[in-house]
């Protein structure tokens, strides 16, 4: 029978299949970070268990961690405890962490693919959402709680309920100036935050073929904001050259078997998807969101929507109270919207593809009075690279922070906040409320009108910008 | 864990629709290395407002979140079902609830229930009229109950049984550890390794 690349990833990691059970899942790769592991630690010493497999798990230090004077002790003592505990866990468990100031630290989305460790047809778990990022490569890739976390560390499965499948197919190509945020920012606006529950969504068609793996994970890694569980693209020659030569990567004869393997877990011809959208990639611009969700969403050509105007109360209601939130009119043009602060970073937009496109834009310009820009590279590995290319010089001249790597603004757990009433526009994932700063107001952009938009001061695309 | 079976309480009326997991706990409180004591972060934020539905006295010491659609959305922080539960809730009742979120909920012990919005729309008016009011969750028989609504629900039998029966989910898979042993003798030999 024709199957879904899904479903096939999923048969392959079956250790276990019983009547009235769930299946049980070999996980490949397991990755750790200091926020969501503690407790799973500790309910390991509690029941005086190990870790199954330290040789398919590896750390990181991300969510607390500060973006500048990495060689002072983190100031907050609960982030600093927290990381400490990181530290002893992975000493105590053998398992391998790369810390504040090592070239591998990073968030933990942008290590897995920087080091070769995230393949295709792979099970990917994390305690963080956003791990639906390792999809891009045809990987099986979600995000897990902390009792999870301590399944996975004690028996490297989980017990796993089937997911239904959904394929989203963007056709044509992008016009210049958009990129694969638009998509994302688009699917969810269109199917809205609950849309893909229940779902492992595939990613095709020609616009997402024609993305580059930089690109793919930013598609995949905003999945979980439709509410499905993970975004996976088939792997093709942009995978199979992403991957080739990294540390982790498969060598010679290995690197031909695996690139084997690999093609074979495309979705078959004929396979049935339980649910299917279709977009028109040269339909798409530019997209920013007005609300307080990521399916509050509209083109930046487009204006603050009119509660009103929603059919469905629960939506009317939820617009009423976001604009409330967001102190916005009804009818202002996106483009009028004025920050205060932008930020481009994330794992969904810090790796070097889109710190090249926010640094094309902003080369010989200069971030508008009264507006602070920090730019936050995904990982360590990924400030070295940018620096080599002189991004972080043209940041720096423009008057923007270049910062170490986290997830900083992100999430605002390291100092790195909007104050209240504070508005930014951001290349992250989720513009909930208070989520990058208490009374902090966000606008969920791509890294060009990031980068535009530091320029002019409100809400721009790069077209917006006066020629040099 | 604790065993479930039949929970009876007064309910919180909760009208709202995606309730991420940010305003059900923000992410300063989820700092603490500790498994315990999180219900001075639940609804952290919305708590500052007095009039918030949890801050009024004619709901102090309820026990059934009742919610609007998508609740539990983004990120995948078990830290809300930790503040939920020692916040003293013991199932949440909403019309759809996020993946990751409802996963959490039922490793967890607390009982996240599937409802038609009808019925959640007709125990916030029951609840608002009469604050007083007891809803029942029975597990053993899948219903919700309260005056004027008896409303069975979904769920699968494997989850029934180990809520149940309050058991540890990594000591029913170490009953499998020769299965997983014999599964690891076959993984590609290419397949990457950390150490």
């Amino acid at each position: 029978m024709a199957r879904t690349m899904a479903e096939k990833v999923w048969e392959e990691h079956v250790v276990r299949r019983a009547d009235g059970e769930p299946d049980l899942l070999y996980i490949d790769l397991h990755l750790v970070h200091e926020v969501t592991s503690p407790q799973a630690f500790e309910g390991l010493r509690l029941a005086g268990r190990s870790v199954r497999r330290p040789d398919l798990t590896i750390a990181t230090e991300d969510h607390n961690v500060p973006t500048q004077n990495l060689l002072a002790p983190i100031a907050d003592p609960v982030s600093r405890k927290q990381v400490e505990t990181l530290r002893k866990n992975c000493s105590d468990f053998g398992v391998r962490l790369h810390p504040m100031g090592d070239i591998e630290q990073g968030v933990v989305h942008v290590v897995g693919p920087q080091l070769g460790l995230t393949q295709p047809g792979m099970t990917i778990v994390c305690g963080d959402s956003h791990t639906s990022t390792h999809g891009a490569f045809g990987a099986l890739a979600f995000g897990i709680g902390t009792s999870q976390v301590e399944h996975v560390l004690a028996t490297q499965t989980l017990p796993l309920a089937p997911f239904k499948t959904m394929a989203v197919t963007v056709n044509g190509q992008l016009k210049p100036g958009v990129s694969a945020k638009d998509i994302i920012l688009a699917v969810i606006a269109k199917i809205g935050t609950g849309g893909g529950q229940g779902y492992v969504i595939e990613y095709r068609g020609e616009a997402i073929e024609s993305l580059s793996m930089e690109a793919r994970m930013t598609v995949c890694n905003m999945s979980i904001e439709a509410g499905a569980r993970a975004g996976m693209i088939a792997p093709d020659q942009t995978t199979f050259d992403y991957i080739r030569g990294r540390a982790h990567a498969p060598k010679g004869e290995d690197f031909d078997a695996a690139v084997e393997h690999w093609k074979s877990l495309r979705t078959d011809e004929g396979a049935v998807f339980d649910a299917e959208v279709v977009l028109d990639a040269d339909e798409l611009s530019p997209f920013v969101t007005w609300g307080t969700n990521p399916g509050q969403g509209v083109p930046l050509d487009a204006s603050v929507p009119d509660p009103a105007s929603f059919e469905d109360p629960s939506a009317r209601a939820a617009a009423e109270k976001a604009l409330a939130y967001m102190d916005l009119a009804p009818g202002t043009p996106m483009r009028e919207v004025r920050v205060d602060t932008v930020f481009l970073g994330s794992c969904t937009n810090g790796r070097i593809e889109d710190l090249r496109a926010a640094a094309e834009i902003m080369r010989g310009r200069k971030v508008a009075e009264g507006v602070r820009m920090l730019v936050v590279p995904g990982s360590m590995r990924v400030k070295e690279q940018a620096n080599e290319e002189g991004l972080g010089r043209v940041f720096e001249e423009a008057g923007a922070e270049w910062r170490e790597a986290g997830c900083s603004m992100c999430l605002g757990m390291n100092p790195d906040q909007l104050k209240p009433g504070e508005r930014s526009a951001s290349t992250s994932n989720r513009n909930f409320e208070g989520r990058q700063g208490r009374g902090g107001r966000t606008h969920l952009v791509s890294p060009q009108v990031a980068a535009a938009t530091a320029v002019r001061g409100t809400l721009s695309s790069p077209a917006d910008l006066v020629s040099l | 864990m604790e065993k479930i079976d039949v929970h009876t309480g007064r309910a919180v009326p909760l009208r709202a629709s995606n309730v991420d997991t940010d305003q059900i706990i923000p992410a300063v409180y989820l700092k603490r290395v500790s498994r315990t004591g999180f219900e001075d972060g639940l609804f952290a934020e919305w708590r500052q407002d007095e009039d918030f539905v949890l801050n009024r006295p004619e709901y102090s010491g309820a026990s059934v979140l009742v919610a609007g659609p998508d609740f539990g959305t983004g990120s995948s922080r078990e830290h809300a079902v930790w503040a939920l539960k020692d916040y003293g809730f013991r199932a949440v009742l909403s019309s759809r609830f996020a993946d990751i979120f409802r996963g959490n909920s039922l490793k967890g012990g607390l009982l996240t229930v599937l409802l038609p919005q009808e019925v959640i729309e007709r125990l916030w008016e029951t609840v608002e009229a009469d604050p007083t009011t007891e809803v029942t969750v029975d597990l053993v028989n899948r219903e919700v109950r309260a005056p004027g609504v008896r409303e069975s629900f979904e769920l699968d039998d494997y989850t029934r049984w180990r809520l149940m029966e309050g058991l540890d989910d990594i000591a029913l898979t170490l009953r499998h550890t020769e299965e997983i042993g014999a599964f690891e003798q076959n993984r590609r030999s290419w397949l990457p390794v950390t150490l």
